[in-house]
């Protein structure tokens, strides 16, 4: 009886425990990053734990170029953000507010670039570039414009999802008090939507920031914070480098837990 | 936008049509609604109501005809143009705005500064004095319903149209509305259009009944009127229950007509037949029907038909239900209140059915006699 | 599959899907919208996929310098495939048992997630996504950490004598698809839990009514529904990873190249753009193969 009753626990929780071991898995090379975030290495090729120290975090730009790195990917990662969720947004609407001819060829336009191999994407944007004659100055436009260009269709996706799930009739009641069109728009529409324009912009942001494969083929002089990483990982990844990764780390999941907070709090 | 009430101004469609694509939604409706008062647009779901109601707001246009309001044309005026609100059938507040804006919106769309008196007044006419700083979110349905009423009424509309309102509430809740939204619109003196599948909330409510069925409009009329003399076969299946038994018209005595019934001749006014010869449904209501003996004679002045066994009774509580099968095979439903007065009869006896001449209505035999029937549908999964 | 619209019909007093379409607005205002977008995609993703397919045409004896002469060189594909059908196979082997891992890591968690986690629920979902938000190659080298020669993982196999004593796990295969599988699990937890989430666990009740043990239940009613997840999730972690170079790169050596090493060495190394062109198409088309094939089998199978 006892056995039985331990029998179900287990089954019971065994989904669970491996769930947890799972996502312990997932963690583990975050830990490591913030782990050696304070590590004082003895030689840059060298990849364990020597010995604690702050100075990474007193001073993380100590390392050439890499705080440059960081702010050339936060440049491209504004701009990108930017266009990208302009234009995508536009596109959303069209695809859920108004009818036009070619929806299935727009939609697998859209649905393209997030279904294709990245090596593909750079190297074909590459292929343009030379066929161009512009190989020899690509760098930040070229970066720019290939990260504009994926981003897209993530941020068409979470804003169609967004706006799919809107009830087009708060729109029609708002029109039947006396609001026109692009009132009932600025007033009705566009709040509600808003939480998922800002997800599609964080969404482009991240992917831009993170991205290496297609800026790699594309970016002529131009040193990105990936590109950087890269570029270090055959001479010796710096500390500094995981002080980044720390950061970012804390900054997005502040960033993710406080918006979970509000949102908890505003509906109580 | 169209301004200035008068007296007499009114609710006029005239031909009004509406396709989408091969289906025809609304065919040819002529409708009018006096002003002040409480009108009900009553059908099943899918006859084109809603539809009607929302080129009233203007939310739809009409294929075809006009739609007057005080005599000007507002057919083609946009929603935000027209003195006309509504109140939605999932009520449709706005999740990022609190009551207190909600309420407002129509006001300060129209530009109007001073808001804060009249949405706190309306609120208190609603009885949601309290709950301007909520969000919708926050709300019962039966809240959130009247949010939605005050919400349109504070705008003081020629028309207020309701879309089903009270179809999310439970029972209790719906009653307690029905009762409110009444006592409002005679407070307030808007005509108020009531779209509802409810023909129960339809007569208890409204002082115009409307009846449709597939872009029609069947009968209109007090309710009362379309109850005890309905116009089509559908209107007396979907107002309550009727019996309907066919017959043949064979000859005149004074205002009456003499209809001849499988053998059995019962007598009809003129006034209440809407065919006066040829064949004919012999309508009456169950609750009409008096069941006796086979034996018992109630004289000449009673419409009588014999023969009949009774198959089930029912007890409801306040009455009992007889379900009678006639010569003819054709089973018979009789509502007999049950006032103590006599016992009730047993399935196998054998019955006669009478009732007063003057609650039998005819109507013309080539309509369906299970049109508007609803139960009759749901069992034979027919479409009505 | 008609037990998945279970649950999923429309609501009293919600607008249908026709009334939806009805609600659309007509006019050109839509093709306004869509063109700066629409313009972006087709000049940005077409035209280079056009340009990549027309560059694996050029003749093999061009160069940057001297130009590109259009000689429709077909064999340029034969040449790619001969040479590099090495790194193409084990791109697809990697990728797909990274995939298959995936599967098997990221089931139990997303089903935890949707059914057993309560009020952690959004919790473990931030968790999920948690790891996004460090830059992707420096968790991968992470990786470099954890598998060090001196580090505890290598140290326990040792003691366990799962490895030999001078064995490494580093720059072994086992090291690059346990960079590929860490690096795309979070693509296919979350579609698997997306479609988890959509399941009415009464359907799992009504299966318990209808005798169906734990296992049974599983295997008859939740695999089936979830079929569209696996695939989504599949799709989207095999793709990626079939291209990645970064995990082989840095985990693995020449000896673990994949096909997207060789893409990147032929264009920015040995910028023999004719070959890497070729090989940049074939990759393509081996996916898109795939994936039809794929998704034709996994849709009969549902239906089933």
């Amino acid at each position: 009886m006892v056995l039985q009753r331990a029998g179900r626990w287990v089954a019971d929780h065994v989904i669970l425990f491996i769930a947890l071991l799972v996502l312990g898995y997932m963690f583990l090379p975050i830990f490591f990053v913030i782990l050696m975030s304070f590590n004082d290495p003895t030689s840059r090729l060298n990849y364990e734990f020597q010995a604690f120290t702050w100075s990474n975090w007193t001073d993380p730009c100590a390392e050439a170029g890499m705080c440059a790195s960081v702010v050339k990917s936060l440049e491209i990662g504004f701009l990108a953000t930017v266009f990208a969720t302009v234009l995508g947004t536009l596109v959303a609407f069209a695809l859920v507010r108004h009818r036009f001819r070619g929806r299935a060829a727009t939609s697998l336009l859209i649905f393209l670039p997030m279904a294709t191999p990245e090596v593909v994407m750079g190297s074909s944007l590459l292929a343009l570039f030379t066929a161009a004659g512009l190989a020899g100055s690509l760098g930040f436009w070229s970066i720019l414009v290939a990260h504009i260009m994926f981003c897209l269709s993530f941020v068409v996706v979470t804003v169609k999802a967004r706006l799919a799930g809107l009830d087009y009739r708060y729109e029609q009641a708002a029109m039947d008090l006396y609001a026109n069109e692009w009132q009932a728009f600025w007033r009705v529409t566009f709040p509600l939507v808003f939480p998922g324009i800002v997800a599609a912009a964080l969404l482009a942001f991240s992917l831009s920031f993170d991205d290496f494969i297609v800026t790699n083929f594309n970016h002529g002089n131009t040193i990105t914070f990936p590109m950087f990483v890269w570029g270090s990982a055959q001479r010796g990844i710096p500390p500094q480098v995981n002080v980044i990764g720390t950061a970012m780390f804390v900054v997005a999941l502040a960033l993710v837990l406080s918006s979970g907070l509000i949102q908890r709090r505003r509906a109580r | 936008m169209v301004t200035g009430a008068g007296a007499g101004a009114d609710l006029r469609l005239t031909g009004v049509t509406k396709r989408f694509g091969g289906f025809t939604a609304v065919d040819e409706l002529d409708l009018e609604v006096g002003e002040g008062q409480f009108f009900a647009l009553l059908g099943p779901s899918g006859c084109g109501k809603t539809t009607t109601l929302r080129m009233v707001a203007g939310l739809e246009e009409p294929t075809a005809g006009t739609i007057t309001l005080g005599g000007e044309d507002i057919s083609r005026l946009k929603p935000y143009k027209r003195p006309v609100n509504t109140v939605f059938q999932n009520y449709a507040l706005f999740p990022h705005l609190d009551i207190f804006e909600n309420v407002a919106f129509g006001l300060r769309r129209r530009g109007v500064k001073d808001v804060k008196q009249q949405v706190h007044d309306m609120l208190d006419l609603v009885e949601l004095g309290g709950y301007a700083g909520r969000r919708p979110g926050q709300l019962s349905g039966g809240q959130q319903q009247r949010v939605a009423l005050a919400r349109a009424l504070i705008n003081k509309p020629r028309v207020l149209l309701l879309d089903e309102p009270l179809g999310a509430l439970d029972l209790k809740l719906r009653r307690q509305m029905q009762i409110e939204l009444k006592r409002i619109q005679t407070e307030v003196g808007i005509t108020f259009i009531h779209v509802t599948h409810d023909q129960e909330e339809a007569m208890t409510m409204a002082d115009t009944v409307a009846v449709m069925n597939q872009g029609l409009i069947e009968q209109q009329g007090e309710p009362a009127e379309l109850y005890d003399n309905p116009a089509t076969t559908f209107v007396s299946n979907f107002l309550g229950q009727s019996n309907l038994v066919k017959a043949t018209v064979v000859d005149t005595e004074g205002s009456d007509l003499v209809v001849d019934v499988n053998g059995t001749k019962v007598m009809a006014p003129v006034a209440r037949a809407r065919r006066t010869d040829g064949t004919v449904w012999v309508g009456v209501r169950p609750e009409k029907v008096f069941l006796a003996d086979a034996e018992h004679d109630e004289g000449v002045d009673a419409n009588t038909l014999p023969g009949g066994i009774v198959t089930d009774v029912s007890f409801i509580g306040v009455s009992t239900q007889y379900l009678v099968r006639m010569p003819w095979n054709q089973e018979l439903t009789i509502f007999e209140q049950n006032t103590g007065a006599r016992e009730s009869f047993q399935v196998g006896d054998r019955v006669a059915l009478h009732w007063s001449p003057g609650h039998t209505f005819l109507l013309d035999a080539d309509q369906d006699a299970h049109a508007g029937d609803e139960s009759y549908a749901a069992l034979t999964g027919a479409l009505t | 599959m008609s037990v998945a619209q279970f649950g999923g019909g429309v609501a009293a007093g919600e607008p249908g899907q026709a009334e939806a379409e009805q609600a659309k607005r007509r006019g050109r205002t839509g093709y306004l919208l869509l063109l700066p977008g629409i313009l972006w995609l087709f000049v940005f993703f077409i035209i280079p996929t056009i340009q990549l397919a027309a560059t694996a045409l050029y003749d093999p004896n061009g160069s940057l310098d001297t130009g590109y002469a259009m000689t429709f060189a077909f064999g340029n594909y034969i040449d790619a495939l001969t040479q590099y059908q090495e790194q193409f196979v084990r791109s697809f082997l990697y990728a797909g048992i990274a995939t298959v891992f995936c599967l098997l890591l990221g089931y139990p968690l997303a089903y935890a997630i949707a059914f057993k986690s309560g009020r952690w629920k959004n919790l473990m979902l931030v968790l999920v996504i948690a790891p996004f938000f460090t830059s992707f190659l420096v968790r991968t080298l992470a990786w470099k950490s954890i598998l060090s020669d001196n580090g505890f993982i290598v140290e326990t196999l040792k003691t366990l004598s799962l490895i030999p004593e001078d064995g490494r796990l580093l720059a072994t295969p086992i090291a690059v698809v346990t960079g590929l599988t860490y690096n795309f699990l979070p693509f296919m937890v979350l579609p698997l839990y997306a479609s988890l989430e959509k399941m009415d666990p009464r359907l799992i009740e009504a299966g318990k009514d209808l005798y169906a043990n734990g296992f049974t239940s599983f295997r008859k009613i939740t695999l089936p529904l979830s079929m569209p997840g696996v695939v989504a999730g599949t799709l989207l972690t095999f793709i990626p990873a079939a291209g990645d170079y970064i995990n082989s790169e840095l985990l693995g050596t020449p000896q673990q190249r994949m096909i997207g090493n060789v893409i990147d060495n032929l264009f920015l190394v040995q910028l023999d753009y004719p070959a890497a062109a070729a090989s940049s198409v074939l990759l393509m088309l081996a996916i898109v193969c795939l994936v039809l094939f794929y998704v034709r089998r996994a849709g009969t199978e549902d239906l089933l």
